[in-house]
């Protein structure tokens, strides 16, 4: 069983005022290994409380959350997290920066630059192996980010708002990419996303947040991932099925916002 | 010869720039509002121009232009203010330069204390009515003194005739002075003065004393006439001063003046004689009163008109003098702006912006001087090598411990007085590094210490403050805890601490080299603390979910995203601790950029302070240069993050 399992999962901030903060609460779930799970939510909602607890930067209140039944206490290499960012090392080369987890490793350079060149290939990235980072574009760094994650054969990969910064076209390669990379790799992936359509798109299953306390409010399974590996992205959107999911999705988001809204007022 | 080509060369560069640039100006975009949007830009053909304009204005306020076309200008000038100098005591007393007759002026003067001193004394509460009859009656005699000498009827024929031989000799070296051969010079004094210019030397020479090796004070101004329009106005000084001389030993003292001021003082004498020790008030007024009639006394005050054929001689002369003079009056108004050669006394010297500017000329021949090995300043070189053992520093580096812990004895001499050595004896030796090995050149000189404090301080700054930053930027307790040690040290001006840590410490390198690390430190502590508090905490994360471990995101990640902030806060800690070096130099030391600039103020050696403020200025720059190449090198990406 390499399955993610999430029980009981509570989260309380408090604020400096003394105030109690329900980031999270009582979030169960079960991730099989090789699914490509999207969470989708209004702000404030504990998308990315519930990914820094996986990635083990945070600790839960109260809870439980698993790993190849190994708690999860801490960050670690069989968690691999990509940020909206990118995070990369800018003192670094694009090679270096993929290469970094290696080093920390101390694995021997001749072997690890090998590998470092093999995943440059995969992520499009052949040949700007000596570049420095800040040189490099948006989609650019977002694809050494991840080639630096996978370099690593984490058995889960989080990602923070990968594409968030990244402008309409490259973000569709950019898709198109991690799809792929899910496919040919067949990693656990938990993919956080702000857009309706990006989560439909690449979520094999897809969980609604809603916020107050941070709840999962609806799950649904998907076939527009699969569906991807094959077909043109821009195809899928165009699917019936595919709108009616989105118009449902958005109505859904906007009903939490008022609610919120309405609540403040 | 330098200073003229130098001068040619800047009018050509300047007249050829502008009219290059003004070419280029109708080549250029035009912008509506300030023209060309490059003007940012600049140009190296403006930048000639004003670096010339700069040079020229040095040249000229300095006076070397003048030094540079007319060399023998500034001892001219010297014999022309020995005549003005001997001629200002004359004129004094004419309305020539001044608004009134001296006589005029010293009686409205002694007329205002007398009248001061007599409402002084009506007013006092410390006389009595007596007394102040008596003081008030002594006042009026005073006052009656001043008659007895303007008027014309007691002249004396004596003094008359006097007067009128004066105004003679006058007439008589004016009349001289207009000949072309004056002062009538023979072959053998003409033969002597030209030795006497010959051993002087010319304006502004620099002279070495061999034997410590120091740089002398410069003579300004060579005083001995060089030329022959010189010589007419150092012989006729010498005239002048006599003929002012007996002009002012004599004294227009007629018998009944005589009388009557004996009168009074021995009166003035007999009543301070009689008054009691409790009548001081009295006695002290009536001492003031017989110090105004001694001043009339020897005011040389004279009848309006007796000395009006003196003033017109003086005014002759003065008109001859300044005819004679001739094309030296427009050097002197021309070329030696805001100031002039002044005479007093025996020797002539440059007073104005020539004597603090000092000359490009005579700075660069001096500078050229200095930098030699064997000059130096104070015995040491600014910068040079010597040959050192490199036995001097194993003995520093190995501890002489290691001798004193090998078993055995040190030798003792025996009794025929022969010491034999052991082997303890020779560890001895090797640990004091006393033996022969190879020896290495190794740079020293006032720059070199200059430079190895800064660099000494800086470098224990660093490594010392960025750890220690570091540690501050990434804990909480460290913050605290050395937070407050650093801030109550930090505003301090490094200066105020100077005092303090050189009489600790001690005048030598260790108290400045301190003083510097104190200085460096802060600064590194404050930027290496920003560089590490500044870290993203995405990149932390990402490098810990990499599976780096806290050393290895301390020594891979956190360090190199401070190093911006590191490289910044030397290049500010370098232009700090030059800055704090050389004024801790001006308070104590024996070497040093600093220390050449404070000694060499004592002896008011304006080129080797100008000198010393251009070899300051050169390093600084030199540093931030070579910092900013190695900033750019290092961090190509700061900034860019």
């Amino acid at each position: 069983m390499s399955d993610l399992i999430s029980q009981n999962l509570n989260m309380i901030f408090k604020t400096p005022k003394g105030e109690k903060v329900h980031a999270l609460k009582d979030l169960n779930f079960t991730l099989k290994k090789g699914e490509l799970l999207t969470v989708l939510g209004p702000s404030g909602c504990g998308k990315t409380t519930l990914l820094n607890i996986t990635a083990g930067f945070i600790r839960p209140t109260s809870g439980s959350i698993t790993l190849n039944n190994k708690e999860i206490d801490g960050p670690g290499v069989e968690r691999g997290m990509v940020f909206q960012q990118g995070a990369l090392f800018e003192w670094l080369t694009v090679a270096e920066n993929v290469n970094f987890g290696l080093r920390m490793k101390k694995e021997d350079p001749i072997k690890t630059s090998k590998r470092v060149d093999e995943w440059l290939e995969i992520v499009g990235l052949k040949g700007f192996g000596n570049t420095p980072t800040y040189q490099l574009s948006g989609g650019m760094q977002q694809r050494v980010a991840l080639a630096r994650c996978l370099i690593n054969d984490p058995d889960l990969i989080l990602m923070d708002e990968p594409l968030g910064a990244l402008d309409a076209l490259t973000r569709e390669k950019m898709q198109s990419l991690v799809l792929k990379i899910w496919k040919e790799t067949g990693k656990t992936i938990i993919l956080i996303t702000h857009s309706v359509e990006e989560a439909l798109l690449l979520g094999e299953r897809l969980y609604v947040m809603a916020p107050r306390p941070g709840r999962i409010h609806k799950e649904y399974n998907l076939p527009f991932a699969s569906m991807g590996l094959e077909e043109d992205l821009r195809e899928i959107k165009k699917n019936k099925d595919f709108s009616a999911k989105r118009e449902e999705i958005l109505e859904m988001i906007w009903n939490m916002e008022e609610e919120i809204m309405g609540k403040e007022i | 010869m330098l200073t003229q080509i130098v001068t040619f060369l800047i009018f050509f560069a300047v007249i050829g720039c502008i009219l290059y640039g003004r070419r280029l100006i109708r080549t250029e975009k035009v912008d509506a509002v300030f023209g060309n949007p490059e003007r940012a830009l600049g140009g190296t053909h403006w930048v000639i121009v004003g670096s010339s304009f700069l040079l020229l204005i040095w040249l000229y306020y300095s006076w070397d232009i003048a030094k540079g076309f007319y060399p023998k200008s500034a001892n001219e000038l010297c014999q022309v203010a020995k005549v003005n100098d001997s001629l200002l005591g004359l004129k004094y007393q004419f309305p020539i330069e001044e608004r009134e007759l001296k006589s005029t002026s010293q009686i409205k003067k002694e007329n205002k204390n007398l009248k001061k001193i007599s409402i002084e004394i009506q007013n006092s509460e410390d006389l009595n009515n007596q007394q102040k009859i008596i003081l008030i009656n002594f006042i009026n005699k005073t006052n009656q003194l001043i008659p007895l000498l303007t008027n014309v009827d007691l002249l004396e024929n004596e003094t008359k005739q006097k007067i009128d031989g004066i105004t003679g000799k006058i007439n008589f070296l004016t009349e001289n002075f207009q000949k072309p051969d004056y002062p009538f010079e023979t072959e053998q004094e003409l033969s002597e003065r030209l030795k006497a210019v010959g051993e002087e030397g010319g304006w502004g020479i620099t002279k070495v004393n061999a034997g410590s090796g120091t740089i002398e004070n410069t003579i300004e101004v060579p005083l001995v006439p060089a030329t022959d329009r010189g010589l007419k106005f150092h012989v006729a000084a010498q005239e002048l001063n006599l003929i002012s001389k007996e002009f002012f030993k004599l004294r227009n003292h007629n018998p009944e003046f005589k009388s009557k001021i004996k009168e009074l003082k021995e009166s003035i004498k007999v009543y301070r004689k009689d008054l009691n020790d409790n009548e001081e008030v009295a006695s002290s007024y009536a001492k003031n009163i017989v110090k105004i009639a001694r001043r009339i006394e020897f005011a040389s005050i004279y009848p309006p008109n007796a000395l009006n054929k003196m003033q017109n001689a003086i005014i002759k002369f003065d008109e001859a003098q300044l005819q004679a003079q001739g094309g030296l009056r427009f050097i002197d108004i021309f070329l030696f702006p805001a100031g002039t050669i002044i005479a007093s006394g025996p020797s002539c010297s440059e007073q104005g912006s020539g004597r603090w500017l000092p000359k490009p000329s005579d700075t660069f021949k001096k500078f050229v001087l200095m930098s030699k090995p064997s000059v130096g300043y104070k015995d040491i070189p600014l910068l040079w090598i010597k040959m050192v053992d490199v036995s001097t520093w194993i003995g520093f580096i190995l501890p002489d411990w290691i001798a004193d812990v090998l078993p055995g004895q040190y030798p003792v001499h025996t009794k025929d007085g022969i010491v034999k050595q052991n082997f303890k004896g020779a560890v001895l030796k090797v640990v004091t590094g006393d033996f022969k090995l190879l020896k290495i050149p190794v740079p020293y000189g006032h720059i070199w210490d200059s430079f190895m404090r800064v660099f000494l301080g800086l470098v224990f700054g660093i490594i010392i403050g960025v750890p220690l930053g570091l540690f501050m930027g990434l804990n909480r307790f460290a913050k605290g805890f050395f937070d407050p040690l650093i801030e109550l040290y930090r505003p301090v001006p490094p200066l105020a601490w100077a005092p303090l840590i050189i009489s600790v410490l001690g005048i030598d390198n260790t108290g400045k080299v301190f003083l510097l690390f104190m200085v460096s430190l802060s600064i590194m502590i404050i930027s290496a603390r920003a560089g590490a508090s500044g870290t993203q905490l995405s990149k932390i994360h990402a490098a810990h979910s990499l599976g780096a471990s806290k050393k290895q995101i301390l020594r891979y990640v956190i360090f190199p995203n401070s190093l911006p902030e590191i490289l910044t806060g030397i290049r500010v800690a370098v232009g700090m601790c030059w800055g704090t070096l050389v004024a801790a130099e001006f308070l104590a030391g024996t070497t040093g950029i600093g220390f050449v600039e404070n000694v060499a103020k004592k002896y008011f050696q304006y080129e080797v302070i100008w000198i010393t403020i251009f070899i300051m200025g050169m390093l600084g720059l030199l540093f931030d240069v070579t910092l900013r190449k190695i900033i750019d090198k290092t961090i190509p990406w700061r900034g860019k993050g």
